[in-house]
């Protein structure tokens, strides 16, 4: 479990999250709702060692928790790294962060390839890919490192209405290999249809 | 043509001066300018204000000067080195400002979402900056490089103050000795195909650039 205990941020004089107090399980799709500058994206940095926050606890409950390691992100613009391919995209981080043999990194890239409907595509630059492949292209990357937890930015946000289902599924695949699924939207109905769990974030001024 | 044929060992004689000034100072100035840059962007203050004041004194000063100071001016501080060695450290140490610069600027306008996702994908600073930033940076200062390198090569002709032959200097000296601008045009002309050949090179380098977009 990833404890979030009483957590304060500010930036300058503009409180963007007050006391907050959040739990999420894994193996769980935990939605995180609220409207745009409630801070949901502050959050999910917060979490990801993207930003600073001035008080409270960020707790990780697993055994075999690795601190910075457990956690992932998927961004909503996914920076994806335009001068390797698709698979140089997957692999890199594992041979340069996690000193994996290349072997072994393409082994698990592939597996991850397939999974995600990526095949054949592996030697196209981000430019090639569509949108969508774009965004598994970005899970990939994000889902080799092997995160306790994910968290993904507003993943409906630039996709078809039509796609939005391709992405929950993926969603709910993610989170039965044991991963905790961390979700940014402001898609209600997205986020009731494949939720288990949904934050909604009020606006803290005053 | 008989005067050319004549002329044309003297001439290849001073081109040969223009070449390694050239080669020498493409050769060290950019990977210098690549440092001088990271040392302007480094987060310790002091470090990047000495880097501006290096910078500033590089290309608010003449290259000129830069030379003269070097060979004249260090023997007072005890540091005495031949016109070459003079030569190179004047000319490496000026590009090297300019370089930084130019690269500076391009690091500036990678997506600050390339710096977070090798963050977040836990990759070491030194990778983020070998592998991820800097490869794209190259694709984006190409161009300005370019012009740089063209410009160092008709930068090479300073290199007379120090007695040293060029190109230009032997041109000069026939022009004077013969009473006729021929060797001159001459020279401009080698100058022109040296840099028509450069150009060539830089074009196939952003070729190769052209993989991604």
């Amino acid at each position: 479990m990833l404890k979030v205990e009483n957590l304060n941020k500010s930036f300058g004089e503009k409180r963007v999250l007050r006391n907050l107090n959040l739990e999420f399980e894994r193996g769980n799709i935990t939605m995180i709702t609220g409207e745009s500058g409630v801070g949901k994206t502050t959050l999910i940095r917060i979490l990801c060692g993207l930003e600073t926050y001035d008080s409270g606890k960020i707790i990780f409950l697993d055994e075999d928790n690795r601190g910075e390691n457990s956690i992932g992100l998927v961004f909503q613009n996914l920076n994806l790294f335009p001068h390797f391919t698709v698979m140089k995209n997957i692999i890199y981080p594992l041979i340069k962060a996690k000193k994996m043999e290349k072997r072994k990194a393409i082994l698990r890239a592939k597996e991850l390839i397939d999974m995600l409907g990526l095949s054949g595509l592996e030697d196209h630059y981000e430019y090639q890919l569509s949108g969508g492949q774009r965004q598994r292209v970005a899970i990939a990357r994000a889902l080799a490192m092997e995160p306790n937890y994910l968290c993904f930015d507003e993943p409906t946000s630039a996709l078809d209405y039509k796609l939005r289902d391709n992405v929950g599924k993926i969603l709910q695949k993610v989170a039965s290999k044991g991963r905790g699924v961390i979700v940014i939207t402001h898609d209600r109905e997205f986020a009731k249809k494949y939720g288990d769990k949904i934050y909604e974030l009020k606006n803290t001024d005053n | 043509m008989d005067y050319l044929v004549e002329i044309a060992p003297f001439l290849l004689e001073g081109f040969k001066t223009t070449l390694w000034v050239f080669a020498i100072t493409a050769l060290f100035s950019i990977p210098l300018g690549i440092i001088v840059c990271l040392l302007r962007l480094s987060k310790i203050k002091i470090i990047s204000l000495i880097t501006q004041g290096y910078i500033l004194i590089m290309r608010g000063t003449p290259l000129l000067l830069q030379i003269i100071f070097v060979y004249f001016g260090l023997p007072i501080m005890g540091i005495v080195l031949n016109r070459e060695l003079s030569v190179s450290i004047a000319f490496i140490l000026n590009y090297a400002a300019y370089f930084g610069e130019i690269f500076r600027g391009g690091i500036n306008s990678i997506d600050i979402g390339q710096f977070e996702a090798a963050k977040v994908l836990r990759l070491p600073k030194t990778t983020t900056y070998l592998g991820i930033i800097l490869p794209q940076v190259f694709k984006i200062v190409l161009p300005s490089l370019g012009n740089e390198l063209i410009t160092l090569v008709k930068d090479t002709s300073l290199v007379y103050t120090l007695g040293l032959g060029d190109i230009l200097r032997a041109a000069k000296t026939l022009s004077n000795k013969d009473a006729t601008i021929m060797p001159l045009f001459i020279a401009g002309g080698i100058y022109l195909i040296f840099i028509w050949f450069v150009t060539l090179v830089l074009k196939e380098v952003e070729k190769r650039f052209e993989y991604y977009r």
